[in-house]
Order: structure tokens, then C-alpha cells, then sequence
């Protein structure tokens, strides 16, 4: 055991390891664009649901039974029918991260949304303020911490999944696994797998902290 | 794309030992998680230091990937079920390690001073009045971590088990949808299924909750 972790060492500090096309470098590379356009455009899709259900109060359940269906939807399963109806593409690997972002980002953002106190919005109203004055300049800003965090469980789940993309044959941190799982090399295998695991970790902490200064000002709970 | 028919027809018995082998893994998973998780949520509820440690812990160990849980696991435990629970397992962790904690937390202050002040002793609270009080959010808890973990007994398939998931490999070598298209809508009506009894199984479990509704 102790071995394997001395070779985990020498396998992420070595130099060699860290260049060229099938270097971490750029492997790492490859698994942020696949991790973080995804989750835009999960983000492009999920917000304006959520903030709908959110604001007209209407397909709440829709919103609920969306997480659960999300979380039951085997990814590899999305990832090989997609693969199998669309051939060699990136379709596969987007379909099946955008398929998982979405649920967190939809169900997060209408739970900030629908945690808005309802006096504050009837206020804003009795001020004479138009639907979209009081979704944009009321209920967006107070659901905001919300929001950010289903961005942020969203983008974590999307890098620690991406690693599905070298299943089929793209590239990513998951390269090391697969190539790893497929010549019995256990060290390159684990070497893929802490990165991961590293790579979500900090941009969990990094987007925790961010959210934390951007909101200091903000009471902990909307009482 | 479009789904043979004839291959479900001929295939019903394989379905059948799959999804039952599907639903074993995932169901011991849970069955693990909370054998494990409940001691652990009730040091992290009455030890504060230990509760961010916890709390912090197993969200790291969520972040891991899956396919990397279960190989990281190999040299374990060999190409075997036991791999396939554990890596599971280790996911349901971080679900019913939170929602437990908070449950805990949730029961009232008095609650358990009037349990204390009518000589309970503090197990007999714990188990008679703090945990049935808990139930609800311990079993969200349950239902989210029973679903994943039936959406993630598939990728166990990469390391030979995987249940429904063999399915997945298997139409991707032959290039043949079918099996993909049934192991996928097979996840989700088990998922579905076993949320709908868990809300059932917490029904009977909290009559008081019922009461409260009808009056």
C-alpha cells in the first residue's frame, strides 16, 4: 500500500508527466472546457426555468420530480445511447454532463426563489413594480446565494463526471483511468482519479469562498 | 434508433436476474450507508468539533468520482460485489450523514428536556424520542441516497458488475441500442419504485405526522 502511494507521488510530480498532448497539463485543460462549458450551458437552460417556476409559482412539482429524475438517470447509460445514435462526437459527453447540471440548477434556483419572503415581494408590488421589475430587482437579488450554489453543486458533479468523457475516447483527466483500467497500471488509474478529485475540491472551496465574500453583507438566514 | 423488440422478448429472464442484482447492490448500499452513518450523525450532532470534521469529510469523498472509488478499490477487494457495495456506500455517506445531522438537530430543544425531566435515560431518548423525530429528514436522506445509488450501480460495470449497467457495455461493444435503451428506462422505473415505497415506508413509520395532517 505504502509502495503504490510512493509511485502516486512520482507519477504527479514527474516532470514528463506533466507536458505534451497527453500531459496533465493538458489533460486538465480538456477537463475544464468540457466541465465548465457544460455547465453554461446548463446554466443557460436551467436558470430562466427555474426562475419561472420560482416566480409564477406554477410547475413546482415539475421542479421537485425533475431532481429526482435527475438523479436516477444513469450517466453511463445516457452516454452510450447518445454515442450510439449520433456516432463519434462530443454530443455524447455534453448531452450527458448538460443532463446532470441542469436538475441541481433548476431545483436550487427555484428554492432561493421560492424562499423569498412573500411580504417583500407583495411590497414591491404594492409599489407598483411590473412582473419583471419584481423578478429582476426583488426576488433575483434575494435568491442569488441560492442560485450560486446550485451553480456550484452543479459544476462539481459535471468535474467529477467529465471523466466519462475518455469512455468514449475524448480526452479529460479521465483519460488516465480509462488508459489506466485498460493496462492494468493501478498508479496511473489513481493518479487520474486524486486529480479529479483535486480539480472539484478546490474549485468547491474557491466557489464557496467567492460566494462567501460576495454575500458577507447578507444575514446567514432570510429572517 | 430504435429499440428491437424481439431482443427484449428473448432477453425477459436476463432482465429480470439483472435488475434484481441492480437492486440488491444499490439496496445494500443504503442498507450499509446507515449502519454506518447513524453513529457517526449522532457523534456529529453532540460533539461540535467532530461535526465539520465529519460533515467536511465525507463531501470531499463525494467529489471523488465514481469509476475512481470503485478502482481505488480493486486492490481491495478484487473484482467482486463487496467493491461494488463499498464504493456506493461511500457515496451514500455524504447524503445520510447530513440529513441525519440535521434531523438531529431539528428536534426541539424542550422535546428532549421533557424526555430528560421524566427520567429517560439519555439512549432510551436517543432512540425513542430523538431519532423517530429525525424521520422525516433522515428519510429524505434515505429516498435521495436509495436513488443515486440505483442510478450508480452502472458504473460499477466498468469494473464487471454493475447490474443494469452490464447492459450498457454490452450495447456499446455491439453497437446495438436495445439493451442500452431497456437498462436505462429499467434504472429509472426501479428508482422511481423504490422512492414511492420509501414515501409509503415513512408514512407508516410516523402515524403522528399523519395525525396532525387530518386534524
Amino acid at each position: 500500500m505504502f509502495e503504490l502511494f510512493k509511485d502516486l507521488g512520482a507519477w504527479l510530480v514527474d516532470g514528463d508527466q506533466w507536458a505534451g498532448q497527453d500531459g496533465i497539463g493538458h489533460r486538465l485543460t480538456e477537463h475544464l472546457q468540457y466541465s465548465l462549458l457544460a455547465t453554461l450551458v446548463a446554466a443557460v437552460i436551467a436558470l430562466p426555468i427555474g426562475l419561472l417556476i420560482g416566480h409564477t409559482g406554477r410547475g413546482a412539482f415539475v421542479a421537485i420530480n425533475l431532481a429526482s429524475f435527475g438523479r436516477a438517470l444513469p450517466t453511463v447509460g445516457l452516454v452510450v445511447l447518445v454515442f450510439l445514435a449520433s456516432g463519434l462526437s462530443m454530443w455524447p459527453v455534453y448531452v450527458a454532463l448538460v443532463a446532470l447540471a441542469v436538475p441541481a440548477i433548476v431545483t436550487n434556483t427555484y428554492a432561493g426563489m421560492s424562499a423569498v419572503d412573500p411580504e417583500v415581494r407583495d411590497a414591491a408590488r404594492g409599489q407598483g413594480m411590473r412582473g419583471h421589475q419584481v423578478l429582476f430587482q426583488v426576488e433575483l437579488p434575494l435568491a442569488l446565494p441560492l442560485v450560486m450554489t446550485g451553480l456550484r453543486l452543479a459544476l462539481i458533479q459535471v468535474v467529477a463526471t467529465a471523466t466519462i468523457a475518455a469512455y468514449v475516447s475524448f480526452g479529460g483527466l479521465g483519460r488516465y483511468v480509462f488508459d489506466g483500467l485498460a493496462q492494468r497500471d493501478l498508479v496511473q488509474v489513481l493518479g487520474g482519479a486524486v486529480l479529479v478529485a483535486l480539480v472539484a475540491v478546490v474549485l468547491d472551496l474557491a466557489l464557496s469562498g467567492l460566494q462567501r465574500a460576495l454575500f458577507r453583507h447578507r444575514p446567514a438566514k432570510s429572517a | 434508433m430504435s429499440v428491437d423488440w424481439s431482443w427484449i422478448a428473448d432477453h425477459t429472464d436476463d432482465l429480470t436476474t439483472l435488475t434484481v442484482n441492480h437492486l440488491q447492490a444499490a439496496l445494500s448500499a443504503v442498507f450499509f450507508g446507515l449502519l454506518i452513518s447513524l453513529p457517526l450523525a449522532v457523534l456529529a450532532h453532540r460533539v461540535r468539533p467532530l461535526r465539520g470534521l465529519l460533515l467536511g469529510l465525507s463531501n470531499i469523498l463525494f467529489t471523488i468520482p465514481s469509476i475512481a472509488v470503485f478502482v481505488l478499490l480493486l486492490p481491495v477487494s478484487g473484482l467482486t460485489r463487496t467493491t461494488t457495495v463499498t464504493g456506493l456506500t461511500i457515496y451514500t455517506l455524504v447524503v445520510l450523514l447530513r440529513n441525519t445531522v440535521e434531523g438531529l438537530d431539528s428536534v426541539p430543544q424542550k422535546t428532549k428536556e421533557a424526555a430528560k425531566a421524566m427520567g429517560t435515560k439519555p439512549l432510551r431518548a436517543l432512540l425513542t424520542v430523538e431519532l423517530p423525530l429525525a424521520l422525516p429528514v433522515i428519510m429524505a436522506g434515505v429516498r435521495i441516497a436509495t436513488v443515486m445509488s440505483i442510478s450508480l450501480v452502472s458504473v460499477a460495470t466498468y469494473i464487471g458488475d454493475g447490474g443494469l449497467g452490464q447492459l450498457f457495455t454490452d450495447g456499446f461493444q455491439r453497437d446495438f441500442p436495445t439493451p442500452v435503451i431497456a437498462g436505462v428506462v429499467l434504472t429509472l422505473l426501479l428508482a422511481l419504485v423504490a422512492d414511492a415505497l420509501l414515501v409509503a415506508v415513512q408514512y407508516v413509520l410516523t402515524p403522528w405526522n399523519r395525525r396532525r395532517r387530518e386534524a
